[in-house]
């Protein structure tokens, strides 16, 4: 009796109880499509989430001004303002040769009105390098240049929801809008990069640094330099670099630092390390409705055992041994669990496929293995009360049952 | 030569203390290679008792008892149903099929059990129940069989592994008188292919089949004779 004839006659007698086997599987399938629906859901969040942050930029390090103490602290120290002069030593190759580029912004609230419509937003002013370093790229129109900057051209970069607020449905390149008095000319609409967990991304015009500076906000303190590493494996040189860089023309040390640091890389470990705890506890909460499947399949094999005594009696009166039966009952509450774990991986499937308040689910690969593997675990597991019990039972008795 | 069957005083014993039971209280048992033996005695004589004993469903209490040689008292569960496998066919009295299969899969098991190849256990089975002339029955389950019919395909698969011996237990208890006449001629010619055979009933034409008739009672022979 190979292994191949015992799966057989598992599956025949699990068809000769259809309705019974069906509700014993349904169990299993529940649990099963509950851990990777679940996975998948808290892999949906986390991908979304992990998106948005790095729709901000790609390997980005901004500098703030200001103490980690906050203002109190800030009166008490001669806190220095960020300056144009720190950003272009932050280009420097040779002092700071993991960073690729560092760019000044100073951001302002602005007004803005073109014909009819008008639009309150936040303008950012900054160097051409600034569309690199953020991960903006235009979809149409183009970008503003060193000229621009050197000149202080009153010309403008807008994102998507601005355009659609101030220009409807006309193109907006080479049109001029008014930002609190001032015209600006269009150069460029920003390719979208969608709202989601920092508020509208496409909500924001960008324009020279020179320009923002001289007509709306003045010279004072930078509100940060934006620094991008070469690279995601030499962030935490280019943050060593950045910081050496500053503390010498700040004249600082790490107690008395007039400015702070955030790291986009860090933000992304510490929410990951997050959502792996939320995806964690949510499989795990899925997991008991598969330990219940599991007592279902124990409960029913029981009964199995106990109806089928005399047929258990007939076989080992010609000649199954104990290793026979045991092992027809455990393949037959396997294959129970793995049709039932097949079954849920459908429906999860089908599940996974309805996006639930923005989030759109994704299945995890180890999931589907991992469900297979436990509810053959739990087929071995669950079943394996209910064969020895079939298995040791005595010929001469089970021949006797009725 | 060695007997198939060789008990020497025989005793199972159920219970303790004053309850105590004595099912079987010295029996000693010899049958020889083509032998044909009816065991005969009113219920509660110990008939059961010595079919589990001489069939290795259970252990004597004290006693010997050698199957073809083997000391059966001796051996462990799994060896006793490798002994079962190899050296008995049992018939019982309500057939005991294996129910939703069918009667080729029911008579190629104990095969199966052996180890034997599908395709010649397949064969073997076929061979076995053309014997007993249910060729045309072969894929019918126990349940579209009739009791005679049923009898047949447990014939075939207490035939189809060649045991030493043919283990029959009140074999035509559930029969019409037809059905009867039917099993006992599949038997006697089985006898007549020089087959040793073991037959429990407490019918006396039943039993005429037989060479040899012993009686028992109260956990003893009572009565040995020779019927022809």
């Amino acid at each position: 009796m190979n292994l191949f004839e015992s799966f057989r006659s598992g599956v025949q007698s699990i068809m000769a109880n259809r309705l019974r086997s069906g509700l014993t599987m349904l169990g299993i399938m529940i649990g099963v499509a509950a851990v990777i629906v679940l996975v998948a859901f808290g892999q949906g969040a986390s991908n979304s989430i992990t998106g948005s942050i790095e729709g901000l930029g790609t390997n980005l390090i901004t500098v703030f001004p200001g103490t980690a103490g906050g203002s109190q602290a800030d009166a008490n120290l001669a806190v220095k303002d960020l300056t144009v002069d720190d950003a272009v030593a932050l280009n420097d190759q040779v002092l700071a040769p993991d960073i690729s580029a560092a760019a000044p912004t100073k951001r302002a609230r602005v007004s803005c009105t073109a014909g009819t419509l008008s639009h309150g937003t936040a303008m950012i002013g900054s160097w051409p390098v600034y569309f690199e370093i953020s991960n903006s790229e235009v979809s149409e129109g183009g970008y503003f240049t060193n000229s621009d900057e050197l000149d202080g051209r009153r010309v403008a970069v807008i994102g998507k929801t601005v355009a659609d607020n101030l220009f409807d449905e006309a193109d907006p390149i080479g049109k001029e809008m008014t930002c609190n008095g001032v015209p600006f000319t269009v150069l460029g609409v920003l390719v979208s990069k969608g709202a989601s967990g920092f508020g509208d991304q496409d909500d924001t015009i960008i324009a020279p640094l020179t320009t923002v500076r001289n007509h709306l906000t003045g010279i004072g303190s930078l509100d940060t330099i934006a620094v991008q590493a070469a690279s995601s494996q030499t962030q935490a040189q280019a943050q060593e670099q950045l910081t050496v860089v500053l503390d010498a023309r700040h004249d600082v040390d790490e107690a008395t630092r007039d400015y702070q640091i955030f790291n986009q890389a860090s933000l992304l470990t510490t929410v990951n390390q997050a959502l792996g705890i939320f995806t964690a506890l949510l499989g795990a909460v899925a997991a008991i409705s598969l330990l219940v499947g599991g007592i279902g399949i124990t409960n029913i094999m029981l009964v199995s055992v106990t109806e089928r005594t005399r047929e258990i009696g007939i076989r080992k009166a010609i000649g199954a041994s104990r290793r026979v039966i045991l092992l027809q009952f455990l393949i037959e509450s396997t294959v129970l669990s793995l049709i039932g774990a097949f079954f849920g991986l459908v429906l999860a499937f089908l599940v996974t496929r309805v996006e639930v308040a923005g989030i759109q689910p994704a299945i995890v690969p180890a999931s589907v293995l991992g469900a297979f593997v436990i509810s053959v675990g739990i087929g071995l597991f669950f079943g394996s009360y209910p064969a020895n019990r079939a298995a040791s039972l005595r010929p001469i008795e089970a021949l006797r049952h009725e | 030569m060695i007997p198939v069957l060789d008990l020497v005083d025989v005793t199972k014993v159920y219970g303790d203390g004053d309850a105590v039971v004595r099912a079987l209280d010295g029996v000693s048992l010899t049958v020889n290679t083509g032998d044909y033996l009816a065991i005969m005695g009113a219920s509660g004589s110990g008939k059961s008792t010595l079919m589990n004993i001489i069939g290795a469903l259970d252990i004597a209490t004290t006693g010997d008892y050698h199957l073809d040689g083997i000391d059966i008292n001796h051996l462990d569960e799994d060896a006793l149903s490798i002994v079962r496998n190899r050296k008995i066919g049992f018939i019982f009295q309500s057939f005991n099929l294996i129910p939703r299969t069918t009667a080729l899969a029911n008579v190629e098991l104990p095969l199966a059990y052996r180890g034997v190849k599908r395709g010649e256990r397949r064969d073997r089975a076929k061979a076995a129940l053309t014997a007993v002339g249910l060729s045309d029955r072969m894929h019918h389950r126990p349940n579209e069989l009739s009791g005679g019919q049923q009898q047949r395909v447990a014939v075939a698969r207490a035939l189809v592994a060649q045991p030493s011996l043919l283990l029959a237990d009140e074999p035509t208890g559930n029969l019409d008188s037809r059905a009867t006449a039917d099993v006992l001629k599949l038997l006697d010619q089985m006898h007549d292919e020089g087959r040793t055979i073991v037959m429990i009933t407490h019918e006396t034409d039943v039993a005429q089949h037989a060479d040899r008739v012993i009686v028992l009672k109260d956990g003893r022979i009572d009565e040995d004779r020779l019927n022809r």
